[in-house]
């Protein structure tokens, strides 16, 4: 279902914050602060995982010139179980807060809430965003972190990265966010959790289509269509489905995927980059950026998340998948 | 000497390429592929067939994990024919408990000093 | 795009796994495990009161302990990630998969994080090999019994 905001809500500033490896990601000249402890000096995984919650906000209020009083809602959320990182998080900074779970689409997903919010008059300031820390991910979801089992190349690299937006009333200066659509879930029977591009593509496609659908537009009307964390693997299924539904290929180049792209080409990472933190990172400080500089007019940002979990996946079940998207333009 | 060196290299990896084979091709996880092998194993070890290849190739051998299933089986075939079907239960650690108890004791020590780290190359 | 059509896409464009070069570098590194293990074994039967037959046990614990320290400082995963199963079958591997786990969730305690989860992945290792031993056992018991075969 696709939302066209009458008030056009606007992108006030980014904050995003990276961890050790992240150094090694094309996009890392973009972010605000690269951490270089993993763990951010706590004694956790998910404590460090809670402050670079804690910190991409931070950034984002102080470059912001406000104060956690001032702002009206946080919105997001993160994969590790009953999201408690962005929870605690919440906590220390002490704003109305509601919890979201898309997996890795909560990064756009939140940003439609906040939207909405604001559209609605209810909210001023609101941040929004998402997060994943690597070694709290994979533990969840797939081995400890020093278990020596050998990942196929359809395999992604969960993200450490936290990244949040300010969203708030239109202003001229800053990209605003035009349309939305809410993504279904879709399951084309993938199940294999090392190859999550080949069950996301599909909710990409669908959430894509739609989109342009009912914005009566074609592919060529935007300057950039960016998907969440599809990986190599993942973006060329995407295309495929494109290609078979009329889509040229010169169109194609249009298309670019934030996951495929973080770590650039190392194939020490496989398939790209994943986790809730990858397509966060990359809207919220390179793609803002972007658009603040002008390089981009209107593109259209489409998160992609697995909706599984360790038990769905040992009880045999296959890997339904989400996307959302936001259409985001600049004068 | 030296070719006993040369055995335990080869049937060694004779054993991990049938591992790497049923994961690749077979398509099962590590936990499915170890299990399947420690089968193997117990059941190479009820025929009589996997003395003659620790005799023929040492840690080639000893070192893979069939070996545990060997030697749980091996334990367990010794009490058997020493107090009869009791000796099924009793013998089965017999023999296995280094595996095993290394494993417990070094886990512990490692969790001690350790920590989960994540880095990739 | 149905369902039917899209696992064909998939399938076409998904790489299938490098079968060949995975077994070769399996073969490889599993090689060198357990020729190291030969090794070991050696050491004990020269300096300690060890015979070839029981070699085997303490060569078993010294692995695992190398498996410790590799696992504890990272080193094994990247062994995982390039030997497969060649790291994976050896005793080495079941090592790490027990201390990974252990240093893993060390930080919900030693009593509920380290002993609940310690046998988190190798559970299954111990549980198949307890079980297998103990039918392959019993049908040789009863088949010696019968007389089919002898011990």
């Amino acid at each position: 279902m696709v939302i066209v905001f009458q008030s056009k809500p606007s992108f006030l500033a980014g904050g995003v914050v990276a961890g050790p490896l992240e150094k090694r990601s094309v996009f890392s000249q973009y972010f605000d602060t690269i951490y270089d402890d993993e763990r951010w000096k706590m004694e956790t995984n998910e404590q460090g995982h809670r402050k670079m919650i804690q910190e991409a906000c931070e950034i984002l209020m102080k470059k912001s010139g406000v104060n956690n009083l001032e702002i009206d809602f946080f919105l997001g959320g993160d994969l590790v179980n009953q999201m408690t990182p962005t929870n605690f998080a919440a906590r220390e900074l002490a704003i109305s807060f509601i919890g979201l779970f898309s997996a890795c689409a909560t990064s756009v997903s939140s940003v439609i809430v906040a939207s909405l919010l604001t559209e609605l008059g209810a909210s001023n300031l609101s941040i929004a965003g998402a997060s994943s820390q690597h070694n709290a991910i994979e533990r969840q979801f797939r081995y400890p972190v020093n278990y020596g089992a050998q990942k196929p190349q359809t395999a992604q690299w969960t993200v450490t990265a936290a990244g949040f937006a300010l969203i708030g009333k239109h202003r001229e200066e800053c990209p605003c966010i035009e349309a939305a659509t809410i993504g279904k879930v879709i399951d084309y029977g993938m199940d294999d959790p090392f190859h999550m591009g080949a069950a996301m593509a599909p909710a990409a496609f669908q959430t894509i289509q739609s989109h342009l659908e009912q914005r009566n537009q074609q592919f060529y009307n935007y300057d950039l269509i960016l998907t969440g964390d599809l990986g190599q693997l993942g973006l060329k299924l995407l295309k495929g489905m494109l290609v078979e539904n009329g889509v040229k290929k010169e169109e194609l180049t249009l298309l670019r995927d934030a996951g495929a792209e973080f770590y650039g080409q190392d194939e020490a990472f496989q398939s790209g980059a994943s986790g809730a933190g990858c397509s966060a990172a990359v809207f919220f400080s390179y793609i803002i950026q972007q658009l603040r500089a002008g390089s981009y007019k209107r593109v259209l940002l489409v998160a992609t998340g697995a909706l599984l979990s360790p038990l769905s996946y040992q009880q045999g079940e296959t890997i339904p998948c989400t996307a959302h998207a936001i259409e985001i333009t600049m004068k | 000497m030296v070719m006993t060196f040369v055995f335990a290299f080869i049937v060694g990896g004779i054993i991990c390429v049938i591992g790497q084979l049923l994961m690749d091709v077979g398509n099962l996880t590590p936990a499915h592929t170890l299990s399947t092998l420690v089968v193997v194993g117990a059941i190479l070890d009820g025929m009589g067939l996997y003395e003659p290849l620790i005799h023929f190739a040492g840690a080639g051998a000893t070192v893979p994990i069939t070996s545990f299933g060997n030697s749980l089986t091996h334990g367990a075939l010794a009490e058997a024919e020493k107090h009869g079907l009791v000796g099924v239960l009793t013998g089965m650690f017999e023999v296995t408990s280094s595996g095993i108890s290394a494993a417990i004791v070094f886990g512990f020590i490692g969790a001690l000093i350790f920590k989960p780290k994540g880095n990739v190359d | 795009m149905e369902k039917e059509q899209y696992q064909q896409l998939e399938q076409s464009v998904t790489p299938k796994p490098p079968y060949f070069k995975n077994a070769a570098k399996a073969f490889f590194v599993g090689g060198i495990i357990c020729t190291i293990g030969q090794a070991v074994s050696l050491f004990y039967i020269i300096f300690f009161d060890f015979t070839e037959a029981t070699a085997g046990n303490p060569t078993v614990s010294t692995m695992v302990f190398f498996a410790m320290i590799l696992t504890g400082f990272g080193l094994y995963k990247r062994i995982g990630q390039f030997g497969g199963a060649g790291s994976a079958v050896p005793v080495t591997g079941f090592g790490n998969a027990v201390i990974s786990a252990a240093i893993e969730h060390k930080s919900e305690g030693l009593v509920l994080g380290v002993g609940g989860n310690l046998f988190k992945l190798a559970g299954s290792v111990v549980l198949f090999g307890v079980v297998s031993a103990f039918f392959v056992a019993l049908i040789k018991y009863i088949l010696v019994t019968l007389g089919v075969v002898s011990w």
